[in-house]
């Protein structure tokens, strides 16, 4: 029956236009002035700051003030049980070497390897979990993930804590930069995301309530 | 923006059914104000309605038919002043939508080109000056939707009060929004209109004002008669008439 | 609130007798649009973006047959399934089968207006199916039995008591708190345990793009991610005319989308699903179906003037914007779509001889069209419907249902009376004799309930013109 369903739609609508039909063009944006890498920085820390996320600025190479030194000091203040990461990709390797080097109150690192329908019980456990991200979107104040077989999508949501790990490198002023410089029509993932602070809701009296069935914070380290 | 033609020797002046019937010194108001800046004003007898109550209602063929008979006596190249808003963006910018189709389409077009709201054309075109003689008072301004969106006169009709030295302007809470009149819209559903025009008049209240003026007597019906009836001692003019009468010998 | 049974008139009285809701409707409206003023406080660039939203609306209308054949190629060949339905009835039968296929019972869901103009929870429980909403303000009105009364703030009607008090009621082992935090924390804890526990998610879509057969997902609270990754299956309904050309199109309708509906720059998730997961993947989906919805959306596609109707992102700021709707709320309209938007669709939708009423409760004060972020001329097509209303040789479903002798008798008269001058004479010169002696019938009758009737001049402007020897050519 889908078929018959399918063929009488396209039929009627294809005759509900019928042959004339004048595409309007579409105009092009309002060009605004091209911002700095310190301008994309400032500006997306200000927007992801007023959306309630935590954001941090950290030197990326830095031998004396390794941004994983930073990273412990803000889970350990949070007093973080359990943190989610991802074997294997930069930013949780990193992770995980940064740990091996010990420290007191560090939370337990978990690997998110297996499937999720065996690792069900564990992942709704966590208090935290680390992602790296895709880039960062200026104008809005946006994380990019493009969440993979390394780094799976309910990384990003389930934990009371998301933290992310964003290279000042790949800030873009605007979403419609970053599709155009990713050339993101050539190929999504299966999933994409733009991340812009921790889960909200004003569906009680329009007041604003953090945390409601995703992450409660968003901790941001832009490494510079 | 809209370019605004020169001073012109005559003007065509547009009444308003409403006007014509219940509120005719607006009107005589409107016309002295063009008149004293030299202008002759022409009313061709034989005007009525610009038809937007049948069009509004559902019945585009007959408000067609009365828009005809207007293109058909304002024939003559001068600009047509048009004491509302609501009429003035009827005229303006529905009737070539009413005559889409019609091979007189681009007289339509030449005739609703010619069409100016009132306080915009003694602002644009005629750059009046006013010299209030007036006793100090304090007034508020409702702001008709047609005025603020189809004609975007607004600040024009304000700037005029603004003009007038012992006159204190107070904005309503809500100026742009709806008074609940509508047209048909108020016998067809009088129970929403009524509470809308209760907010209106509860905001109305609020900035204190003698009086509240407005661009367009159909809102001015709505609002002063809901007044009335709660006895509330608040006037309500068409400002025209409240310009006039503050600024004649 | 059958459609049956539907009586504006009725609905409307409740709705303003309705003290405490009128208070919420205001408070929020007002908050709502001073929110999207502030995000859209310069002109020239929301005029500019509008021109583009509209555009790429307009463009996805006109290619509708094949932009839907190549989001269909498209999403098979990433690994989704697509089906299509005619009417409400056979999408909800083929989202009972596929939940059938997986022997599942209990389904989340995520906000979607098209599952409501389903009515899908209503069959799925007729069939023995629990079908949670998890949307905090659908999950509220779900508890106490209702529909969204907004397209965007499902509960907006409801204050922070009120909702206490059914959580308080609904909820087992839920004490009763006013606060919003305390509120939101059980709604959390509640959910939490379904999403953990759903066999099937479905969601609504905001736009799926044909380039790349991709479903876009807007949401704030995370529910919308919950039930779209952690099921194993994923079902997306969706309006067939949410279709959009290229990925390029996203960003600007989505600016306009959240910054009309909510007034945020962008919302917490932008989600876009490209496909199932794959085989080395961990989590996502197993399967997703997305079904195209037509439910008449075809036909209002044949007029070229209604077919503007389609544009429609709903991002519901014509509600908000809406002095009629502040005043009544949405569930006065009757149908799932309420509002100014409501008003154009749901008659084409439903047929004016059962939705007619509706396009009368508009003051045609443009409110709504200063504000749509993609330019749907809104009263323009309520004039069109009202048109369609009396108008036996009309095209929309129901149309001349209205149509009396006595009112088409009113026009023609009145025509009659404005096209001559003797006759227009006439008529105002009675006018003052008339109106203190007439009966206090028909359409004064109303007006003077709480106003007084307007008084007629003695003499008109065209007897004060003429004596001043005003000129008449």
């Amino acid at each position: 029956m889908p078929e018959k369903s399918r063929e009488r739609i396209l039929r009627r609508i294809s005759s509900a236009l019928g042959d004339r039909r004048n595409l309007p063009s579409v105009p092009a944006p309002l060009q605004t002035p091209p911002l700095s890498r310190e301008e994309k920085i400032e500006q997306l820390k200000t927007r992801m700051t007023a959306m309630r996320s935590e954001v941090h600025v950290v030197p990326k190479g830095d031998r004396d003030a390794l941004w994983t030194d930073r990273l412990k000091t803000i889970v350990v203040e949070k007093g973080l049980k359990q943190m989610l990461y991802a074997p294997g990709t930069p930013v949780g390797d990193a992770v995980a070497a940064a740990w091996a080097a010990g420290d007191a109150g560090l939370p337990v690192l978990e690997p998110y390897d297996a499937p999720v329908e065996t690792f069900k019980e564990a992942l709704f456990s966590m208090d935290a979990g680390i992602t790296a991200t895709m880039g960062g979107i200026a104008d809005t104040g946006a994380l990019i993930l493009w969440p993979d077989e390394n780094e799976p999508r309910l990384m990003s949501l389930v934990p009371e804590v998301h933290i992310a790990v964003l290279d000042a490198d790949r800030i873009y002023e605007s979403f419609s930069e970053a599709m155009e410089k990713c050339v993101w029509a050539d190929g999504m993932p299966t999933n994409a995301l733009l991340i812009s602070g921790p889960s909200k809701t004003a569906d009680i009296e329009l007041v604003l309530a953090f945390g409601v069935h995703g992450p409660k914070e968003l901790v941001v380290l832009i490494l510079t | 923006m809209r370019q605004y033609p020169p001073k012109p020797e005559k003007v065509y002046f547009f009444g308003t059914c409403l006007i014509d019937m219940a509120y005719p010194e607006a009107g005589m108001a409107a016309i002295h104000l063009i008149q004293r800046e030299g202008v002759e004003v022409v009313f061709p007898h034989e005007q009525s309605c610009c038809g937007q109550p049948a069009y509004n209602s559902g019945f585009p063929e007959e408000a067609r038919r009365v828009a005809e008979k207007q293109l058909e006596i304002f024939s003559k190249p001068y600009p047509i002043v048009v004491p509302s808003g609501s009429c003035a963006g009827m005229m303006r910018h529905h009737y070539p939508r009413l005559f889409a189709k019609d091979p007189g389409l681009s007289r339509v077009k030449a005739f609703s080109e010619r069409i100016f709201e009132l306080t915009e054309f003694l602002v644009h075109v005629l750059h009046i000056q006013l010299e209030d003689r007036g006793e100090p008072v304090t007034v508020t301004w409702h702001s008709s939707c047609h005025a603020a969106r189809e004609m975007g006169v607004i600040e024009d009709s304000k700037s005029l009060i603004r003009q007038l030295g012992n006159v204190k302007l107070v904005t309503l809470e809500n100026e742009h929004q709806c008074c609940g009149f509508g047209g048909t819209f108020a016998v067809k559903q009088p129970e929403i209109s009524e509470a809308m025009v209760t907010d209106k008049i509860d905001d109305i209240r609020k900035t204190g004002a003698a009086e509240v003026l407005g661009g367009d007597c159909g809102c001015l019906m709505n609002i002063t008669g809901a007044m009335s009836y709660r006895r509330i001692p608040i006037t309500g003019r068409h400002i025209a008439e409240f310009i006039w009468e503050r600024i004649h010998d | 609130m059958t459609e049956t049974q539907f009586d504006f008139q009725a609905n409307i009285r409740k709705a303003l007798a309705n003290r405490q809701l009128r208070s919420n409707l205001s408070f929020a409206m007002g908050s709502m649009t001073a929110k999207r003023k502030a995000i859209f406080s310069d002109a020239a660039a929301f005029e500019a973006l509008r021109a583009q939203g509209n555009a790429i609306r307009r463009r996805a209308l006109l290619q509708l047959p094949e932009l839907l054949e190549r989001l269909e190629k498209k999403c098979i060949e990433n690994g989704m399934s697509v089906h299509w339905a005619e009417t409400t009835d056979e999408a909800n039968r083929i989202v009972l089968g596929i939940l059938r296929d997986h022997h599942a019972r209990r389904l989340v869901k995520g906000k979607s207006m098209v599952s409501e103009e389903m009515h899908l929870n209503r069959f799925l429980a007729d069939h023995g199916v629990e079908s949670l909403e998890t949307d905090l303000g659908e999950f509220i009105i779900q508890l106490d039995g209702e529909t969204p009364s907004h397209i965007i703030v499902p509960a907006i009607h409801k204050n922070k008591q009120e909702i206490a008090r059914t959580f308080h009621e609904k909820i087992p082992n839920t004490p009763y708190t006013e606060a919003v935090e305390e509120l939101n924390a059980i709604a959390r804890k509640t959910l939490r345990r379904k999403f953990y526990e759903g066999e099937v998610g479905l969601s609504g879509v905001n736009m799926a793009v044909a380039e790349t057969g991709t479903l876009c997902l807007v949401e704030n609270e995370g529910n919308g991610r919950m039930c779209t990754t952690v099921p194993p299956v994923h079902i997306a309904v969706m309006g067939l005319e949410k279709v959009v050309e290229k990925l390029s199109d996203v960003p600007p309708l989505l600016r306009l989308l959240t910054g009309s509906a909510t007034g945020q720059l962008i919302t917490t998730y932008v989600n876009m699903i490209s496909g199932p997961r794959k085989p080395d993947e961990k989590d996502g989906p197993r399967e997703i179906h997305l079904i195209l919805l037509d439910n008449g959306r075809s036909r209002i596609l044949s007029d070229e003037q209604l077919r503007q109707t389609l544009q429609c992102i709903r991002c519901g700021t014509c509600l908000n914007h809406c002095p009629v709707y502040t005043r009544i709320g949405g569930h006065a309209y009757g149908f799932i779509y309420p509002g100014p938007i409501g008003e154009i669709l749901t008659p084409q939708m439903e047929g004016l001889d059962k939705a007619g009423g509706i396009p009368t409760a508009s003051t045609l004060c443009n409110a709504c069209e200063e504000v749509c972020p993609v330019k749907i001329p809104i009263p323009d097509l309520i004039r069109r419907l009202r048109n369609e209303s009396y108008d036996p040789n009309g095209s929309v479903p129901g149309h001349g249902f209205k149509r009396t002798f006595a009112e088409a008798a009113v026009w023609k008269a009145w025509a009659l009376v404005n096209r001559h001058r003797g006759l227009n004479a006439l008529v105002t010169k009675m006018a003052p004799v008339l109106s203190p002696i007439l009966p206090r019938l028909g359409p004064l009758e109303a007006w003077t309930r709480g106003r007084i009737r307007p008084r007629f001049s003695q003499k008109s402007l065209h007897e004060r013109v003429r004596e001043k020897g005003i000129k008449d050519a």
